[in-house]
């Protein structure tokens, strides 16, 4: 399995095999949030820009952005992930996937942290 | 202006059990240490521990101490009985209309001094502690009462939930259990709460039965530790404001910033009883902004408050439009998930034709309409509750 890279905005990316790059929320992010109780993706098709708004996640406490870590077009969706929340929280780096972005230059994600810059990050 | 939060007696205790610290009215609070959830259902379930040590603790004592808070406040005083405490809210004449809300208070009238002089606690939020003191202060009379900010040399603990009051008691002698466990709603009584000088009252601000319990704040640890160490086995957890307030807004209780603020109608959000404009005897009592209140109970509210509930757990906010017909008609003062219910609920104020129609309601939440209905409140009240 491919290396993941993530967003100092708690997002994590992974490039799969034939070009794309599933998306999710860090394990930090996850517990940071606790009680969530609503989350929004975008529709397949929709085209994003790295940092830019993707969805919508809510606690009991706050509504947060998700942000997209790279730029591109969401080729798929875990559409059952919104009705089973825990799963983030269970498997965040696998069932918890979000979306599947084809990249627009798959550059990109070689200006995102590794994994033991995004861990000194959280630490810090 | 940044200034270095304020530490209440426990805030080391917070910061070492997992508190999730923020800066809450210029104080440095837990939001919560394990889940918002969790902490809220134990609570209803079993024991909530609480510190509400940020809350303003002012003390007014003298011979004229009775009479000058009468002269003050919207409730009766003079007949407040040793033992009692009762809600108030603490208004100024100022403003263009005349009344200017400046917080919501509890006032409690504690046992006489010795040498019979009366002696009062009054409770104040920590955001609108400064301008109280302030204004209280500032209508001091030259003789004959006294006034303390006692907030920071003490600490107050909340202890709710159905087992709350049975846990503080098991830490007191039989005497004073005795007379904790008889307190009604709304009476304070003294007691030593594992070994401590204590002010004891049967109060708080979740919807459940408990006490709320001052002590000296060099040993707030000590006594929050021992009513922790006694209530962890009964269910107890020690719980941060986020489910303060998601307990608050399903006991329907008004949190002064959201759904009371200075321009407040309090007969508009069904805060008319803490209004006495008439002394037993019906004549007016005079007190600051008396004439703007006695015109706002004989007018007609253009907006009232109310509860709406929702199908999904997501929750609108402080400030999501309620519409109806396409037509904005009302503002969402809290929502949150009510764990409780496990459904998102929310109070706002809407205008008045409203709450008696059957309209289709709808609230913008982050620009997505969401269907709501109209729900009484309060939301949750607990089982067996008087009244």
């Amino acid at each position: 399995m491919a290396e993941l890279k993530f967003a100092k905005s708690h997002e994590w990316v992974r490039p799969e095999t034939g070009g794309l790059a599933t998306v999710g929320i860090s394990k930090y992010a996850v517990e940071a949030l606790t009680d969530l109780v609503f989350m929004q993706l975008p529709p397949v098709g929709k085209k994003v820009k790295a940092g830019e708004s993707l969805g919508e996640i809510e606690s009991v406490k706050a509504v947060s952005d998700i942000y997209a870590p790279v730029s591109g077009e969401v080729v798929e969706v875990n559409a059952a992930l919104p009705n089973q929340l825990d799963t983030l929280g269970a498997d965040p780096y696998g069932a918890g996937w979000l979306v599947r972005i084809k990249p627009d230059d798959p550059a990109e994600l070689a200006g995102l942290l590794d994994q033991a810059a995004y861990d000194a990050l959280v630490k810090s | 202006m940044s200034t270095t939060p304020l530490r209440t007696p426990l805030a080391a205790w917070h910061e070492s059990h997992g508190g999730r610290m923020v800066d809450f009215a210029g104080w440095w609070m837990p939001v919560q240490y394990s889940s918002i959830v969790d902490e809220h259902l134990a609570t209803r379930h079993a024991i909530g521990l609480f510190d509400v040590s940020h809350m303003g603790r002012l003390a007014i004592e003298g011979p004229a101490a009775r009479d000058w808070l009468e002269s003050l406040l919207t409730r009766r005083v003079s007949d407040i009985a040793v033992g009692q405490a009762r809600y108030t809210l603490v208004t100024s004449d100022e403003g263009l209309d005349g009344l200017t809300i400046l917080d919501d208070a509890l006032v409690t009238r504690e046992t006489d001094a010795a040498d019979g002089t009366p002696r009062f606690a009054m409770v104040v939020n920590a955001s609108n502690r400064a301008r109280v003191v302030a204004w209280l202060r500032s209508r001091l009379p030259a003789t004959g009462v006294s006034f303390a900010d006692r907030t920071a040399e003490t600490a107050m603990i909340a202890v709710q939930g159905p087992l709350a009051v049975a846990t503080v008691c098991v830490l007191c002698g039989d005497d004073d259990a005795g007379r904790i466990s008889g307190l009604a709603n709304y009476r304070a009584t003294r007691a030593f709460v594992a070994g401590q000088p204590a002010a004891v009252s049967r109060t708080g601000y979740t919807g459940e039965d408990g006490v709320e319990v001052v002590v000296a704040a060099a040993v707030a640890e000590d006594v929050w530790q021992a009513i922790h160490d006694a209530g962890v086995p009964r269910g107890l957890a020690a719980c941060g404001l986020g489910a303060r307030d998601t307990l608050r807004l399903e006991a329907g209780m008004p949190l002064y910033g959201h759904e009371l603020v200075a321009e407040s109608d309090p007969f508009a959000i069904g805060l008319g009883l803490a209004v006495n404009l008439e002394d037993p005897a019906g004549n007016p009592r005079p007190f600051p902004g008396r004439e703007a209140l006695a015109r706002l109970r004989a007018a007609q509210p253009a907006r009232v408050r109310v509860g709406l509930a929702f199908d999904s757990k997501r929750a609108a906010r402080e400030g999501s439009p309620v519409v109806a017909g396409g037509r904005v008609v009302g503002t969402v003062t809290s929502g949150s998930l009510a764990p409780s219910l496990g459904h998102a609920v929310a109070m706002a104020l809407v205008d008045r034709d409203v709450s008696a129609s059957t309209a289709a309601l709808e609230v913008l939440v982050r620009d997505t309409p969401q269907a709501a209905r109209l729900l009484p409140l309060p939301f949750y009240k607990r089982p067996g509750a008087r009244g």
